[in-house]
């Protein structure tokens, strides 16, 4: 590979993008311009990208095209309701925003309940009875048994009816540990997630930007 | 069994050493000291972990995991001219984690001739999977776009729109990215609902994406699923894979990378792994040296 030519249309953007790239690492050192430079520009970029994806991508072809062609006619009260969140700009008829909000919690809310006793609730519940011995396998057997020991342990740490002592701390604290494992096993991801954007930040500078390929 | 017994045994080994190190005055006013280390030196430690290995490779060797063959075998049963959903649910932000596993998804779908249907439902996410159709299907496979794929765009309403799929996908989406109507667009006709479709494959970055797909469609429209996502996102979703409610699960680069080393093709996310795992042992090791200074701190009275 070479090098991006900044001569050219993609070149160019090529090197609009490394160059922003290196100005956002540049706050690693310290706070600078070219960094606020870079942050400004993504903020308002972002905003303005997400406004005309919203408008083009649902609000033009779901309520204002079809309506206008006669159309769906009904796709005017969820219009008129979208219209009613801008009201909170308004003072005196900020309370209309209320009702749009209403219908908005209302109908998360339900789906939302269906969907976790659905998804979460009875599939997970379901899926926590396990046979304790796996007749010829020793690993399943010994996975089963670590399973309910923490799925218990740490339900029992989070059962705050009664005090914790005696048995119940004692099972408590090994729900403790079990978190503790799985808190771990979070931040490892976690890093890898981290890195892995770091690495396709320097990906993009070593090839498209500086045509460095070596692998 | 035995690596991990050896590897308990050389940790015991270790921490019996430093337990004994600590107490020299000497060491452990050195470790204290490192406290106060300017936190650019381990930045610039990073940054020549991840560089040099994306410079010099050490090619170190990938092991595709279970969950990860499972996700290929599941595409690796459909048949020719089957249909799936691929909603690509993420943004630039996830792109170097998730691209690599989106373009490999639809490199292995086009493998077996399968049709594609795509969608996002992340206002980021429609060039980037444009951007993937186009390099893979389009100009490696010949794919015809309307016929053997199509690119949905993006649609607000999350949880909502993957109801109203359920129901309709002709209705939810009733035109494309580009803005041409489903109506004009073949492959559509032969698309009613969820129902219609073989498996969804999501790619997903958060909310929304997996979990929400699970919850709202899996067992209410009997979909098959499998997911590549973040890192971050899989200890979440580790429990629909226990549990049959996903079927195969990719988590990060690493998993992308262990997906591309079964689809036989050195991507991103392969070429990524060397920088990966070295930072990674930069961390196990400042993790460790911050918790002896930490020890050392307080064996001194400091606080």
């Amino acid at each position: 590979m070479h090098p991006a030519n900044p001569l050219t249309f993609e070149g160019l953007g090529v090197w609009i993008a490394s160059l922003l790239t290196l100005f956002i690492f540049s706050f690693l050192y310290k706070d600078n311009p070219f960094y606020k430079l870079a942050e400004h520009l993504f903020v308002g970029i972002s905003a303005g990208y997400y406004v005309m994806q919203e408008w083009w991508a649902v609000i033009y072809p779901q309520c204002v095209k079809p309506v206008a062609h006669g159309e769906h006619l009904l796709m005017i009260i969820p219009g008129v309701l979208g219209l009613f969140l801008f009201s909170r700009f308004i003072p005196k008829a900020g309370w209309l925003s209320r009702w749009s909000l209403a219908i908005i919690i209302g109908a998360y809310a339900g789906i939302k309940t269906t969907g976790f006793a659905q998804g979460d609730l009875v599939a997970q519940f379901q899926a926590s009875i396990l046979p304790l011995y796996v007749p010829g396998h020793l690993g399943a057997s010994i996975n089963n048994v670590l399973f309910l020991a923490g799925l218990l342990s740490t339900l029992v740490f989070f059962f705050f009816s009664t005090e914790h002592k005696g048995a119940i701390k004692g099972t408590a604290q090994l729900g403790v540990w079990f978190l503790m494992v799985s808190f771990g096993a979070a931040y490892g991801f976690t890093v890898m997630a981290r890195v892995s954007l770091l690495i396709g930040r320097f990906q993009y500078l070593l090839d498209p930007w500086l045509g460095v390929t070596r692998f | 069994m035995t690596s991990l017994l050896v590897f308990l045994a050389i940790l015991a080994a270790v921490a019996l050493v430093v337990a004994f190190l600590i107490r020299i005055p000497s060491v452990a006013t050195t470790l204290a000291r490192m406290r106060r280390l300017d936190r650019r030196w381990i930045f610039l430690a990073v940054w020549v972990l991840v560089m040099v290995p994306l410079l010099f490779p050490l090619k170190l060797p990938v092991a595709p995991t279970a969950r990860a063959m499972q996700y290929y075998e599941q595409i690796d049963r459909l048949k020719a001219g089957d249909i799936v959903l691929l909603s690509a649910d993420f943004d630039p932000a996830a792109g170097p984690e998730l691209v690599p596993m989106l373009k490999t998804s639809i490199m292995q779908l086009c493998r077996k001739k399968v049709r594609i249907v795509g969608d996002c439902l992340w206002p980021g996410g429609p060039p980037l999977l444009e951007q993937a159709f186009s390099e893979v299907a389009r100009d490696t496979f010949h794919y015809r776009y309307g016929e053997d794929y199509v690119n949905l765009g993006f649609k607000e309403g999350r949880e909502a729109v993957m109801l109203a799929m359920g129901n309709s996908i002709p209705g939810t989406f009733p035109s494309d990215f580009r803005g041409t109507p489903v109506s004009k667009l073949p492959l559509m006709g032969k698309v009613t609902n969820l129902r219609s479709v073989k498996l969804l494959v999501n790619v997903s970055a958060g909310y929304p994406g997996t979990k929400e797909w699970v919850q709202q469609t899996q067992s209410r429209f009997n979909l098959k699923i499998i997911s590549g996502c973040t890192a971050v996102s899989a200890p979440e979703y580790y429990a629909y894979l226990q549990s049959g409610q996903l079927l195969g699960l990719l988590g990060g680069m690493a998993g992308a990378a262990e997906y591309e080393k079964m689809a036989g093709v050195t991507g991103a996310a392969t070429k990524g792994m060397d920088a990966q795992s070295s930072v990674h042992l930069l961390v196990m090791l400042c993790i460790l040296l911050g918790n002896l200074a930490h020890w050392a701190a307080r064996r001194l009275g400091e606080r």
